[in-house]
């Protein structure tokens, strides 16, 4: 268990995320204005994103499905009835002075998350899935003395998933965020960028004595823009917590800001009573009641969920679980994998993807997607390998050239002459010369050294330049010396 | 010549189609009428110049034989509440002053699409929210039939208009009684449909579950007519019934004998007006003249209404009103910091009876008041609309008075307690709760000659029984519907 | 329910309004007399009934999930108060 050590013995830490991800739609929840990234300022919104008199919202049939998939892949409760809120506040990019959401009858009930750490697999539970609208932008650093209101993101639907208070350390609670990420993702209701905003966490914080069972008050920190970010935030909130109570302090309920530059959380000054959001059913729009019928139909055409899959890999491809972990996180990387592993040995396919191909998209920022080499011409190099027409060390220059020249591995071991030596003579004859060259090692060899057998195998190697066979050139260099 | 601004609008379309008369000439003589009667105030925006376009246009129509709409070359004007595309909508507020909608609301589309020429936008209280026009920014509307009472509200302005004879039909919105309260305050013929039955796209939002549009006219039929055009199913609007919209003046046969007409014991207040006791009694013996069996029936939860009513309006106003924050096309008053800007904005752009209704409304929804008011109001106004449900499982229709009294003074009101104006739309707000249509129509004059309407309420969607009983009780209580004019 | 001068500065305060001081006294009383004639609403048996939302039957009618609306930055900024480049203006929010 995960725990900070006080002056006054040990604390254990309670958090939960509340997640908001922006559906993947190409209009608005309630209107038919673009739901599309960029675009000049407010030339994305309607007359009812901007909250003109008189307009009237209506519910976009894609976000309701996309909120209904997400809930599947939470192993969630899909409510076949809901309806919208008003959540009333004023704020500069909040057009209508009240969010549309949905408090009393979310669409999506509880669910739980697999989440696996050095602790081993825990399941978290999702308390609730929420749709709701999303807000505009506010600007506040092209004018000195204003701000400036940007409503293309007014209305965009989200997704807010909140988790119950069942997370105790960074880990978990980074590995959780992993894992809905990588859903959402799967089932493509949401890009998961959260660079960009387009998925955003507040994280609830507490601390508690271990062996203390009731929840202490807690602080939300808001925004926090990374996995990474999430995980410092927690650990920085929590040991301010600790270090209040072991003062003889209390901690009161309040929104806390994180500053990532100063490693910190910070108190937002709110009014007094901000906070009464004034919730009510919107008249305005009428309950989402949804059939078994269209429920079963949309989990009929689910895609395979990051869990689902990395079984699959385990147990069907034989993928030790760490590489599953990885080449199941995003949709991409894993359909590069599997076309990449059609007829080849999982395991090394799989060593190649994560080992020079992410070396080499990494080094360059490239996304899986623009990989100079193609999933087919990766599998066809571990082909080359498999049916021993190159070494392994050959094929490591051949994916040099590949991606230098986006030939495919044949083209390059033709051009090249790269092809693996498999006569025997010529192996003989170049077995014939090294030993040649270096009787006293022979001689060493008969008295007994048998490690220098390893020696000459590279000396062979090295004479072939790299052409001849490891192991017939080992199964070669053994007859002659009987 | 036939006097043109005494015309019904179905007898101005019969001489339209006949050709004796112009849309053109028409809408002359309805705006030399509405200069005429400005010292009504009826009028927050006159539009005579786009009239007259409107009007040459139809004239052309009709000339080269194009497919006429329904209501072809009528003048009629619009409540302040409807957005018109490029014309001024103002809810009859300061904060809305300036505002040019660019977009037209679906039901005077409609309208303009049957035909109709828009004379101009009709004075209202301020954000419909009053019985009188008295919170009007814009000043109050004068009653054609006394100036120095008020006319209703808050479609006063159109019953004013329209009983002046200013436009030959008017658009009214009615959230808790703001079409049928003025109509019989005014002496004309206003329906509030049933929920659902307009669309609201486009119509500045007093109580969302509540708000709905309806035509004001001088005759049952007119009214017919209108709302055959402003009716029907709209993509915009989400609590909109998709529905076929029929024929309205198909029902007006003429012929009740059999119908039940349900009279609820409820509405006999203690202490009711002397004068409308006696029209409330003379419409019932008129129905029991034309063969329509009475029935005495219990809404028993009507003297609820009221509270409901307030309670819900007030609470979706609250957050209705939350727009209008100084940002993107009110008025503005600056400020040093956000919070600042919509403070001065809001406070200077509304005047005292919203603000009293939006706090009220916050209060009602704000923590730890939300159960005990708002959701409390909610579930009797369950037991409302259940009352007039299990009455209509035994009569076609009830018949009720429309208002308390007949119009009452301006000053006076101005020194009412907020409650006792309430107390208003005591007879209005159960079928505005309950989401069923209410026809107000004048049936005679109190003692001291002021107009006195009563009130057919009917089944959801049943427009068609209420115009028709309505229809009867308007040819045999023969009101004169002569316009009541302003003398110039 | 009585109400205080505190209740109705907090209800102001969530609803952006200022009561200039010879105000908020009218307001105070008025509200407290509507909020008297409501308590009426008590003496009604409520137990077991659902409150009713609204009026129309059904299931929220659907959009099909198109771009059909947008492109109107002009018509947006007509009304403004204030604008630049397209852009609402509001005083500057300090985070």
């Amino acid at each position: 268990m995960y725990t900070i050590e006080g002056k006054t013995g040990k604390w254990e830490l309670v958090i939960g995320l509340e997640v908001h991800c922006e559906i993947l739609s190409k209009s608005k929840v309630f209107s038919g204005a673009s739901a599309a990234f960029g675009g000049e300022q407010n030339t994305q919104v309607s007359f009812i994103d901007a909250a003109f008199p008189g307009m009237l919202p209506k519910v976009n049939e894609y976000c309701i499905e996309q909120c209904v998939k997400t809930g599947m892949g939470l192993n969630a409760q899909i409510n076949k009835y809901s309806r919208f809120d008003r959540k009333n506040y004023f704020y500069a990019d909040l057009p209508q002075g009240y969010q549309i959401s949905q408090l009393y009858h979310p669409i999506v009930g509880e669910g739980f998350i697999e989440v696996t750490t050095a602790d081993g697999t825990r399941k978290i539970g999702v308390e609730r899935l929420h749709l709701e609208q999303d807000a505009g932008k506010s600007i506040h650093d092209m004018h000195p003395s204003k701000t400036l209101i940007d409503l293309n993101r007014s209305g965009v639907g989200l997704m807010e998933i909140v988790s119950k208070p069942d997370m105790h350390s960074p880990e978990e609670a980074g590995e959780y965020l992993r894992q809905l990420r990588a859903i959402v993702r799967a089932l493509g209701t949401c890009d998961g960028n959260m660079d960009e905003g387009s998925m955003r966490c507040d994280v609830n914080i507490s601390v508690r004595p271990v062996g203390e069972t009731g929840l202490r008050a807690r602080a939300e920190v808001k925004n926090v823009n990374s996995v990474r970010f999430v995980m410092h935030a927690i650990e920085v909130e929590a040991n301010r917590q600790i270090e209040i109570y072991e003062n003889g302090g209390t901690i009161k309920q309040e929104t806390r800001l994180y500053d990532s530059e100063n490693g910190e959380t910070r108190s937002m000054r709110t009014k007094e009573n901000a906070n009464d959001y004034r919730y009510f059913p919107d008249p305005d729009l009428l309950p989402v009641v949804l059939t078994d019928e269209y429920i079963e139909n949309i989990r009929k055409n689910l895609p395979e969920l990051p869990e689902v899959k990395k079984k699959r890999y385990i147990e069907q491809l034989g993928l030790p679980e760490y590489d599953a972990g990885i080449l199941t996180a995003d949709n991409e990387t894993s359909a590069y994998f599997e076309a990449a592993a059609k007829g080849h040995d999982a395991k090394k396919v799989a060593n190649w993807v994560m080992g020079d191909l992410f070396a080499y998209l990494n080094k360059e920022c490239l996304p899986i997607t623009k990989s100079p080499i193609s999933s087919e011409n990766l599998g066809a190099l571990v082909g080359l390998i498999e049916d021993n027409t190159i070494s392994g060390k050959i094929a490591k220059d051949v994916f040099v050239f590949m991606i230098e020249t986006g030939k495919t591995p044949a083209e390059i071991v033709e051009e090249k002459g790269l092809k693996q030596t498999t006569d025997t003579g010529a192996i003989e004859a170049i077995i014939d010369e090294v030993l040649a060259a270096n009787p006293d090692k022979v001689a060493e060899i008969k008295a007994g050294k048998d490690k220098l057998k390893g020696w000459f195998v590279g000396q062979i190697m090295k004479a072939s330049q790299g052409k001849v066979n490891p192991a017939m050139a080992n199964e070669l260099l053994n007859k002659k010396l009987q | 010549m036939t006097d043109l601004v005494n015309l019904t609008i179905a007898d101005a379309l019969d001489l339209l189609n006949k050709k004796e008369i112009s849309s053109v000439d028409l809408t002359k003589a309805h705006i030399a009428e509405m200069e005429k009667g400005r010292v009504l105030n009826a009028f927050i925006t006159e539009t005579p110049d786009l009239a007259l376009e409107q009007a040459k246009a139809s004239d052309e129509k009709r000339a080269n034989g194009s497919t006429l709409g329904a209501l072809e070359g009528i003048p009629i004007a619009n409540k302040d509440l409807y957005c018109t595309k490029g014309v001024r909508t103002t809810a009859a507020s300061k904060i809305l002053s300036n505002f040019v909608p660019p977009y037209e609301s679906t039901v005077s589309q409609k309208l303009k699409d049957a035909g109709t020429v828009m004379l101009g936008k009709l004075n209202t209280d301020q954000f419909a929210m009053g019985g009188s026009t008295l919170t009007s920014y814009f000043g109050v509307t004068k009653n054609p039939w006394n100036l120095d009472l008020v006319p209703g509200g808050s479609s006063g302005g159109s019953a004013a208009a329209v009983s002046a004879g200013l436009c030959m039909g008017a658009t009214g919105s009615d959230t808790g009684g703001s079409i049928r309260q003025p109509a019989s305050f005014c002496g004309v013929t206003g329906i509030k449909p049933t929920y659902g039955r307009c669309s609201r796209y486009g119509i500045v939002a007093f109580a969302s579950s509540l708000d709905q549009a309806g035509p004001m006219a001088r005759t049952v039929k007119d009214c017919a007519l209108m709302l055959g055009a402003m009716a029907g199913a709209d993509d915009k609007d989400s609590t909109v019934a998709d529905m076929p919209v029929p024929d309205y003046t198909q029902a007006l046969t003429g012929d009740i004998k059999g119908k039940k007409i349900g009279i609820p014991k409820e509405y006999r207040l203690d202490g009711l007006n002397e004068d409308v006791q006696r029209i409330w009694d003379k419409g019932i013996q008129l129905l029991k003249d034309a063969g329509a069996e009475i029935v005495d029936i219990s809404l028993p939860h009507t003297k609820y209404a009221l509270p409901v009513y307030y309670i819900v309006a007030c609470a979706e106003a609250s957050s209705n009103l939350s727009r209008y924050d100084g940002v993107r096309y009110t008025t503005r008053v600056d400020g040093n910091s956000l919070d600042e800007m919509y403070e001065n904005t809001r406070t200077d752009g509304f005047g005292d009876e919203v603000v009293r209704r939006i706090l009220l409304g916050t209060f009602v929804l704000s923590a730890g008041f939300y159960d005990a008011y708002y959701t409390r109001a909610q579930r009797v106004r369950r037991l409302i609309y259940n009352d007039f449900v299990d009455a209509f499982k035994q009569v076609d229709a009830i018949l009720v008075p429309a208002a308390p009294t007949p119009a009452l003074s301006a000053e006076d009101m101005k020194n009412m307690k907020p409650v006792d104006v309430y107390a208003g739309d005591v007879f209005t707000t159960p079928a505005s709760l309950a989401g069923v249509p209410g026809l107000s129509l004048p049936i005679g004059l109190s003692q001291n000659g002021l107009p006195i309407g009563l009130q057919v309420i009917g089944k959801h969607f049943d427009e068609n029984t209420v115009f028709q009983v309505a229809d009867v009780l308007e040819k045999m209580a023969n009101f004169d519907k002569t316009p009541h004019r302003v003398k110039g | 329910m009585a109400l205080n001068q505190e209740t109705i500065k907090n209800l102001s305060t969530l609803s952006r309004l200022r009561l200039p001081q010879d105000r908020e006294e009218k307001i105070l009383s008025d509200l407290q007399s509507i909020l008297d004639w409501v308590e009426q609403l008590k003496e009604v048996n409520i137990d077991g009934v659902e409150p009713l939302v609204s009026i129309t039957q059904g299931n929220a009618p659907m959009r099909k999930d198109e771009v059909t609306d947008g492109g109107l930055q002009k018509e947006l900024m007509m009304n403004a108060p204030e604008e630049i480049q397209g852009f609402y203006v509001v005083p500057k929010v300090v985070k």
